[in-house]
């Protein structure tokens, strides 16, 4: 959308106002909404929240419910039933943002009169109540912070280490294998710090091709390129006065870490196609599961983006090192399924135990979890027993896997922060004399190979995302470029 | 026979997976052409329950709006295919889905 095109604010200042630009300003979900409850302006914050772009939700005048997706719109929207002459109301509710995440939210909802007192629309502003749970949950102490888990001397060192780095404003790299939590390490440190009433903004490096992710990133310009219809912000610009945290860092290509590089510099976004930058107020953290130094030396991250990155570097700890933690989170996890499921599941047998103390889990946190998950569906006794586990704990050198069905919950193709290649949780031991590597360039040819070249249905047979599969045969160099 | 369930509120797609009380159910036989469709309505809204409706009637394909990172993902596991954040009105979907041309995220509202 044109900015010419904008609303104005008139009578009030010397010369018009952008309302685009006042709304823009305020760290709080703002919503406009006409007499029908469609949207008719939002501001950033709230795109940030909810995930939807603004444009997007302007062109198609979208009813707010379809927007905001809280728990209010349908169970009871305060707006049914209120007169140019009601009371605001404020509620606490939740809703579920594009990224499928639960957000706890404070709605409140005032009617709007036009010149002639009548109803003309109504103003919604949408608090994000994370922060104020998030210190709750620190106040309450114990084991855990910010849904991470854990009372063994390397989490505890973590722990007393998220706070304190929180504080500060400097870039911070999470270093750890998959599934050991750094997206919860990111959020936390988000919420620990002065910028957690503005938004945290998730970006996966990995996950887009580098055109896509180059505007995803910085945004564009209208007639930028072919295909962009209209203006884009980008994520550095949702993030304004808070927190972006790019996950699988190391795949992010390399003319875009030039291009962030010059972002951790001077801190001004050039969206594509725009002489004009807009200076954003954003905390960098990024996450990888690559050796970064390694990747250095083969010429394939750029050393000064490291050295940009890596003021402040937390490491997570493989599951494998924190023994301590494994029957905490198992316990913790039982009773989570137990209780979404509605299951009278009391505990584990002792053998079960043994096993699962026993397992290394190269999937970490994450596959502790679909472990208990699955036994929890699986199980119809007072205790989880052996036969509840997925077939591959008890059948080490198997083929079959818990994980290798169709699109598996978790992120694939892991190396370790050492850089040695990891096998997939579950997934086939590579045979004698071969690295996981060549087993897996192998996996993705076969399946490639017998859907006929057809990435889609290559990616169903090994049970990966598409954007898995894009990035792994990039890796492979088998993407023909 | 195809079938695809979809989460609805009154003539739109259900803003919430996890509050829907009312879904529909789309068939498609291979003899058929068009899709034929049977509304449900379920005893109250609850996410878990919806996931046991789906797996109990072979649903291959979901449609929603906003649905929790656990369900997709449990679905998913199940082998059940997820349309998500999809936006407007119901009966647009058949048309749709015969051309192959909805995604995540999909708006079916028409534009200004």
């Amino acid at each position: 959308m044109e900015l010419s095109n904008t609303p104005q604010i008139r009578d009030l200042f010397d010369h018009p106002v952008l309302l685009n630009e006042l709304i823009d300003e305020i760290p709080t979900g703002i919503v406009l909404l006409d007499d029908s409850r469609r949207v008719l302006r939002m501001n950033r914050f709230l795109a940030a929240l909810t995930g939807f772009p603004t444009e997007e939700t302007l062109r198609y005048r979208m009813p707010c419910r379809q927007v905001l997706r809280s728990r209010l719109c349908v169970t009871g929207c305060p707006a049914k039933g209120m007169t140019a002459h009601s009371e605001p109301v404020t509620i606490e509710s939740d809703l579920i943002d594009r990224n499928r995440q639960l957000i706890p939210v404070r709605i409140t909802l005032s009617p709007l009169r036009d010149d002639r007192g009548e109803l003309a629309g109504f103003l919604e502003s949408v608090e994000d109540l994370r922060p104020m749970r998030h210190s709750h949950a620190r106040q309450e102490g114990g084991y855990r912070l910010s849904g991470m888990i854990g009372k063994s001397p390397p989490m505890e060192k973590v722990f007393r280490l998220i706070p304190a780095i929180a504080q500060s404003d400097s870039s911070v790299l999470i270093t750890g294998e998959t599934g050991t939590g750094k997206d919860m390490a990111a959020e936390a440190i988000h919420m620990a710090s002065p910028r957690s009433k503005g938004t945290f903004v998730k970006v996966n490096c990995g996950a887009l091709p580098e055109t896509l992710l180059e505007s995803e990133l910085f945004g564009h310009r209208k007639g930028a390129f072919t295909g962009a219809i209209e203006n884009k912000p980008g994520r550095f610009r949702m993030a304004h006065n808070g927190t972006l945290f790019l996950t699988e860092i190391g795949d992010l290509p390399l003319p875009l870490q030039v291009k962030l590089l010059t972002f951790l510099d001077d801190h001004v976004v050039y969206p594509l196609g725009s002489p004009k930058g807009f200076e954003a107020d954003v905390r960098v953290v990024a996450g990888t599961h690559r050796d970064l130094a390694g990747m250095v030396r083969e010429g394939r991250f750029r050393e000064d983006l490291l050295f940009r990155l890596n003021v402040v570097r937390i490491h997570l700890p493989p599951l494998r090192e924190r023994d301590e933690d494994v029957r905490l989170l198992l316990d913790h996890f039982l009773n989570t399924f137990v209780e979404r499921f509605g299951k009278p599941i009391s505990g584990f047998s002792a053998d079960v135990l043994a096993l699962l103390s026993r397992y290394p889990y190269p999937g970490n946190v994450r596959e502790l979890r679909n472990i208990v998950e699955y036994a929890v569906n699986v199980c119809n006794e007072a205790k989880i027993r052996p036969k509840d586990l997925p077939a591959y704990l008890s059948e080490p050198a198997g083929t079959e896997s818990f994980f290798s069905g169709p699109s598996s919950p978790l992120e694939t193709g892991q190396t370790d922060p050492s850089g040695d290649p990891s096998p997939e949780p579950g997934g086939p031991i590579p045979e004698e004399g071969k690295t996981w590597t060549e087993v897996e360039r192998e996996m993705i040819m076969d399946a490639l190979i017998r859907a006929k070249g057809k990435r889609g249905q290559a990616a169903e047979i090994l049970g990966w995302g598409r954007s898995t599969l894009w990035r792994k045969m990039k890796q492979h160099g088998l993407d023909g470029t | 026979m195809k079938k695809v369930l979809i989460p609805v509120y009154g003539a739109e797609i259900a803003p919430r997976f996890d509050l829907a009380t009312e879904v529909l159910l789309f068939f498609k036989s291979r003899e058929k052409e068009g899709w034929d469709e049977r509304i449900l309505v379920v005893s109250h809204s609850s996410a878990e329950e919806l996931c046991r409706l789906i797996l109990k009637e072979d649903v291959e394909m979901v449609i929603c709006g906003g649905i929790e990172d656990e369900y997709y993902q449990y679905l998913k596991w199940k082998g059940v295919a997820v349309i998500d954040s999809v936006a407007g009105p119901w009966d647009r979907i058949p048309q749709r889905l015969t051309a192959e041309d909805l995604t995540a995220g999909a708006v079916l509202y028409d534009p200004l």
